[in-house]
């Protein structure tokens, strides 16, 4: 893709930030099951 | 015969290794000192900062986070299970920064002129005034942290119990201080957008040198409790040796999740300023051996034993881990910087400033085998068995 202007720039960049985002949240939810999936399980009821 | 035991335990193969580091250590600081820096050192105007900083300072600094880490984790954050790590990362902290300013007289040169920051010519807007107000500041804090080891083993009690009520506040302290030195070292390099590799220069570099330092911390407290376990075992109660195993995990699961969260902000990073184009060259190459072998390698085989319960593997991750922090310390202040200057331009240190960090680490071992051979780091004083 070609850049010219600051607005294709922060457009291009902003898009690809915005993916890498919403693929993070998940995967570090899937992250934390993996490491505590063996913990312990504390009953506080 | 107690003359040969005697002769035997002091010429011991360390302790004659040892010996030779800190003999040849002691003619190479005679030489810094009375010939100049440009007898041991092959800094210039393009490379003014060497290993010394690199290493000494940046890697020493990072490292020493053990000492923040765990006592904000066990008095700050209620998880008294990890009090008997407290005493040796706050010994390692102390130790680390007292070294680290040591060795920052080698490249300063005017041992005397060490104050004048604080005293004579402040320079309020500058970030190397924040970084020494900080570390001159933190290294107080730390001392007076630690003192309680060295009161209890003089036995000066009645100080000693007026220090330990300080503790809470100089947790605090320490964190804080923490906090703004610890990122204020990445951001010296803000200044240089234009000689630092656009893959390691960022906007966030402050943020990523304060995460990192986070791994360094965790990782160090278990990398030397492994060390410690191998060399002085027979020094450690009983408290010690029960609690060594959560320390282990629980920092492990600590590290492994900081270091995955590290691993995402840095492709942030990458995305933000549109750096993709420079992975597929040389630099980019050695930029992916950073971030997967030493930041996802160690966070996935941190996690792996921590579900595992695998102390072997916790341990090697955090090697991993610490040489990572190594790694990326260097390749901000040296493999990356001044990256598009020639060949014959670029720095290679003088061996005898490998020599100075080499005698600054052998000073740091002897002086923590020193302490911990003799106070009560590695287990409670019986006259204070749970005063604390």
């Amino acid at each position: 893709m070609e850049i010219h202007t600051l607005h294709e720039f922060m457009l291009h960049t902003k898009n690809i930030t915005y993916l890498l985002m919403g693929a993070t949240l998940v995967g570090f939810v899937c992250y934390w099951l993996f490491l505590t999936g063996r913990d312990k399980k504390i009953r506080k009821y | 015969m107690h003359d040969a035991n005697t002769k035997n335990g002091l010429f011991t193969p360390g302790n004659i290794i040892t010996g030779i580091i800190l003999a040849v250590g002691a003619v190479i600081t005679f030489i810094r000192f009375t010939q100049g820096i440009g007898a041991v050192s092959n800094l210039s105007d393009n490379n003014p900062w060497g290993i010394w900083i690199g290493f000494d300072l940046l890697c020493g600094v990072a490292l020493a986070a053990g000492g923040y880490v765990t006592s904000a984790s066990c008095y700050l954050f209620g998880m008294k299970r990890y009090h008997s790590a407290v005493r040796p990362a706050i010994t390692t902290a102390f130790l680390g920064y007292f070294f680290v300013v040591v060795a920052l007289h080698y490249d300063l040169g005017h041992p005397l002129r060490l104050p004048y920051p604080l005293v004579l010519s402040q320079g309020t807007t500058s970030l190397l005034f924040e970084v020494g107000l900080c570390v001159a500041t933190y290294l107080t804090v730390l001392f007076v942290e630690w003192s309680p080891a060295a009161l209890e083993w003089l036995g000066l009690r009645k100080i000693r119990n007026v220090v330990v009520k300080l503790t809470i506040m100089l947790t605090i302290f320490g964190v804080v201080l923490s906090t703004l030195h610890q990122s204020s070292l990445g951001a010296l390099f803000l200044i240089a957008p234009g000689k630092l590799h656009p893959l390691w220069y960022s906007s966030f570099l402050p943020v990523f040198f304060f995460v990192s330092s986070m791994v360094a911390g965790l990782s160090m407290v278990i990398f030397e409790g492994t060390l410690a376990h191998a060399g002085l075992h027979h020094k450690m109660d009983e408290t010690h040796l029960k609690e060594a195993e959560g320390v282990i995990f629980g920092f492990g699961k600590a590290a492994s999740f900081v270091l995955a969260g590290y691993f995402f902000i840095k492709t942030m990073d990458i995305a933000m300023d549109n750096d993709w184009a420079y992975l597929g060259t040389g630099f980019g190459a050695w930029f992916l051996v950073e971030m997967f072998g030493f930041v996802a390698l160690p966070s996935f085989l941190y996690a792996l034993g921590v579900r595992e319960k695998n102390v072997t593997l916790v341990r090697i991750a955090s090697i991993n881990a610490v040489l990572g922090i190594v790694m990326n310390r260097f390749n901000v202040s040296l493999v990356a910087f001044n990256w598009n200057l020639p060949a014959a331009d670029r720095y290679f240190p003088h061996w005898m400033e490998i020599g100075v960090s080499v005698f600054i680490v052998t000073l740091i071992i002897t002086v923590y085998r020193f302490i911990a051979t003799r106070m009560p780091v590695l287990y409670e004083h019986p006259d204070y068995k749970d005063a604390h």
